[in-house]
């Protein structure tokens, strides 16, 4: 593999990946946020105010770390892939631009009014304003999401004399197919992620015996969203996106699962080591005839296998490709189980005294940020060795005028800058869970703090 | 449908640099005019609810760059690499100077982000202008449509041009000097007091300097980029631009002797406005013009996307931009008149 290809390749992988931690919970966090303040105002219970505060600090932290985080992303298509933005600029920028116009102006104004303007707006507004940065997030990802589909599944275009594509269609690019159930499980997965991260910061204040009232809403809430979502990320969003890639990528379905032959009645793999180029898995663990169904809904159907294609259109990293496929199914499988027992105990009333699952809820913590990069991870790794699924190659898209040289010194200097934006994060983040929600009677009235106790408040 | 493009892209930039460049030219001077905690809030609070829409146009319009003319947005953004790393790299610790200072209260943390914030706003201002000279003094295009520009190689205006020359240095310390005053007289509009008295102290003593600045910048150009004035005297219309430069200059002069702060500001306004359109007009119908001959250039028409993306591009944009309108209009007008702290939330 040339250098400049590598650099290049991690450069996107990288930063993408990085930015990537912060979207995912403010996308699945806004619709939580709009929900606490909607029960703010009906039951006119202060403790879902200062919950919707609280989150929406946590909130504002990670914003700001993903816009700077995402403006990388934007520039990189030119800086980095000006050969893959030169043929496919005139396409994919439609959905860029969209994104800019439509999103990104009413997410930033709104944020604004919801971070400052609590005092300045009425009730009412402030709660639009809330739903604004929930839809205007929202947006940006079904425009992202639209790009990413386009590259997989192009639509809509048609190719010039220059040897570039253009924009044949605008609604055929808009409404591709593939974006829509890429769309659906990728927000789901950003909802179990928002879910998941509530119910374990209400985990961590019930056994820290701290802020009781409000942990006991993030756990409330949190478990029933993540109930919701993890359910829909299997079904129906993941079954489907599985079998369009079934139908329109044979070859990344059979790398994702490790199957080398075409055969029918294809077994599931579990757990098991790939091993290329003996083209076995090491102590497989497998459901026999499970993939042929899962794909075509009938046991003894034919699943093509990696030796249906040449080598070269092979993605070059399979095994990488098989452990993201399998973490991200076998983490949501446990997102379930975690889920569904909470939420029974939350029926029978018995969920915060259940120390046991309050634990397991705050250990979930890490895993809904590795189930969502392990996907993302599966659907990039995937497509290769393309850049745009079967019109050009990841080799020919790259920055031919970047050497590789200058490739890592940015590289190193994200590495640092992303190094830094952590720790800062860190200490904000704990700081504010340190802080916790304000203080509320049980009554919901706020309680009345003396200036003396704020002073110590925030001199810790 | 090209030139309609062009002037979309270029509306947007112009717009992009009024609005962020109050809030970059606040974010240069803040550590020098607000010395104590309360006015550095003041600051803060003046930029705080609208710098981050202000900087959506800066993605907005590399995205609508992108979309309608590919080429020129993989061929600049490929050959100007190392800077718009740095140029990315502050936006970040701006970013993070500004709205991180108001999760932590220690003197030492908002001291640590006052100076990153101020730092970076300072090197931002400096980095657009060098930019802008870049464009107007053209880069060693290929024949393929692409260049790669070291960041200075003999300083000299040429062939063999690094980012950093002579010239672009100069446009630079324009910008720099430009954007200071904007953001000063912006100041002077949002706050009262010693504060408001010290902004409007600096654009006062700022001003002869942006004419000198000015008037030796144009001269310098036509040095430089002889063929600059080529549309001036194809379209003599074009001269009208230097005109009204010269005439906001004076006019911010006036508003300004008379502490008409709004008129001050609204004449800085025209004034970047009119430079931007005066760069705009003498590169037409180029975008990327070559110093390596002029067959290489980049114009709207060798860079242009397809016909029909350009024309649905038109339909959404314009109801786009209808909505952002509104939401500036909506956005500014709630957080209008003086900053006063007393009246503020936890954030500020």
């Amino acid at each position: 593999m040339d250098s400049a290809l590598l650099v290049h390749r991690l450069h996107f992988a990288f930063t993408v990946t990085y930015h990537y931690l912060f979207p995912q919970l403010t996308m699945g966090l806004a619709p939580l946020i709009v929900i606490l303040k909607t029960l703010a105002i009906k039951t006119g219970d202060e403790r879902y105010g200062a919950a919707a505060r609280f989150w929406a600090k946590i909130f504002g932290i990670n914003f700001v770390i993903g816009v700077v985080t995402g403006i990388p992303m934007e520039f990189q298509f030119g800086t980095n892939w000006s050969h893959f933005s030169r043929f496919a600029g005139g396409v994919i920028g439609q959905t860029l631009a969209m994104e800019g116009v439509f999103a990104f102006f009413l997410e930033s104004t709104f944020l604004g009014l919801f971070l400052y303007g609590e005092k300045r707006l009425s009730k009412g507004l402030h709660w639009l304003s809330a739903v604004m940065v929930f839809v205007g997030s929202w947006l940006s990802g079904y425009f992202i999401v639209a790009t990413d589909a386009w590259m997989q599944h192009p639509v809509g275009y048609q190719q010039v004399a220059n040897g570039s594509v253009e924009l044949s269609s605008f609604w055929r690019l808009v409404l591709n197919p593939w974006a829509g159930w890429q769309y659906a499980h990728t927000m789901s997965g950003a909802a179990i992620t928002g879910a998941f991260v509530m119910a374990s910061l209400g985990a961590f204040y019930l056994l820290n015996d701290k802020h009781i009232e409000q942990g006991r809403i993030f756990v409330r809430v949190g478990v029933i969203a993540a109930l919701v979502f993890s359910m829909l990320q299997l079904f129906p969003t993941g079954d489907a996106q599985g079998r369009m890639i079934a139908r329109n990528q044979p070859v990344t379905l059979a790398a994702m699962e490790a199957l080398w032959e075409t055969q029918p009645g294809a077994p599931l793999v579990i757990l098991g080591q790939p091993d290329v180029s003996a083209q076995k898995i090491d102590n497989p663990i497998i459901v026999p005839r499970m993939l042929s169904f899962l794909t075509w809904r009938k046991w003894t159907a034919e699943v093509k296998g990696l030796n249906a294609v040449p080598k070269q259109d092979w993605p070059d990293n399979i095994p990488l490709l098989y452990y993201s496929y399998h973490i991200m199914v076998g983490l949501g499988t446990i997102f379930i189980a975690v889920a569904a027992i909470a939420a029974f105990l939350l029926w029978r009333k018995k969920l915060y005294e259940t120390r046991w699952i309050l634990w397991a809820l705050l250990v979930m913590l890490p895993f809904p940020y590795i189930a969502n990069t392990a996907g993302w991870m599966t659907a990039e790794i995937g497509r290769q060795p393309w850049l745009v699924y079967g019109l050009m190659r990841t080799v020919d898209g790259y920055s031919k005028m970047v050497s590789a040289g200058n490739g890592w010194f940015s590289l190193l200097g994200f590495l640092g800058m992303y190094s830094v934006l952590s720790i800062l994060f860190f200490i904000l983040v704990g700081r504010e869970i340190e802080r916790g929600p304000e203080a509320v009677q049980p009554n919901g009235l706020p309680v009345q703090i003396n200036a003396a106790s704020m002073a110590g408040v925030e001199a810790r | 449908m090209a030139t309609l493009w062009f002037m979309i892209v270029a509306v947007m930039v112009a717009v992009y640099v009024l609005l962020d460049g109050f809030d970059l030219g606040v974010g240069a001077v803040h550590l020098f005019l607000a010395r104590t905690d309360e006015e550095r809030r003041t600051v803060i609070r003046a930029i705080g609810p609208v710098w981050d829409g202000n900087e959506v146009w800066l993605l907005a319009a590399g995205g609508t760059l992108y979309f309608a003319f590919p080429l020129l947005y993989a061929s600049s953004f490929s050959g100007f690499y190392l800077p718009l790393m740095m140029v990315l790299w502050l936006l970040m610790l701006r970013a993070i100077g500004i709205e991180f200072r108001t999760h932590i209260q220690e003197p030492v943390w908002r001291s640590f982000f006052d100076t990153i914030f101020g730092i970076s706003s300072i090197l931002l201002a400096i980095f657009f202008g060098a930019a802008l000279g870049n464009v107007v003094r053209g880069v060693p295009l290929n024949a393929e449509g692409y260049f790669f520009e070291p960041l200075w190689t003999n300083w000299r205006v040429g062939t063999d041009n690094g980012i950093l020359d002579w010239y672009t240095v100069m446009c630079g310390v324009v910008a720099l000097v430009t954007l200071v005053v904007h953001g000063s007289l912006y100041l002077a509009n949002k706050t009262e007091g010693e504060l408001n008295r010290r902004a409007r102290q600096l654009a006062s003593r700022l001003w002869p300097l942006q004419v000198l600045l000015t008037i030796f910048s144009l001269i310098a150009t036509v040095y430089a980029v002889p063929n600059v004035l080529a549309n001036y005297s194809k379209w003599p219309v074009g001269y009208l631009v230097p005109t009204v430069v010269i005439g906001s200059l004076a006019y911010m002069y006036f508003a300004h002797s008379r502490r008409q702060e709004r008129g001050a500001f609204l004449a800085s306004c025209v004034y970047i406005i009119a430079m931007l359109v005066g760069a705009a007009f003498a590169l037409y119908p180029n975008v990327l013009p070559a110093s390596t001959g002029a067959n290489f250039s980049l114009t709207i028409y060798n860079t242009a996307a397809g016909m029909h993306g350009m024309t649905v591009g038109l339909v959404w944009w314009a109801f786009g931009i209808v909505l952002v309108t509104g939401y500036f209009v909506f956005v500014y007008r709630m957080f209008r008149g003086k900053v006063r702290l007393e009246e503020g939330s936890d954030h500020g």
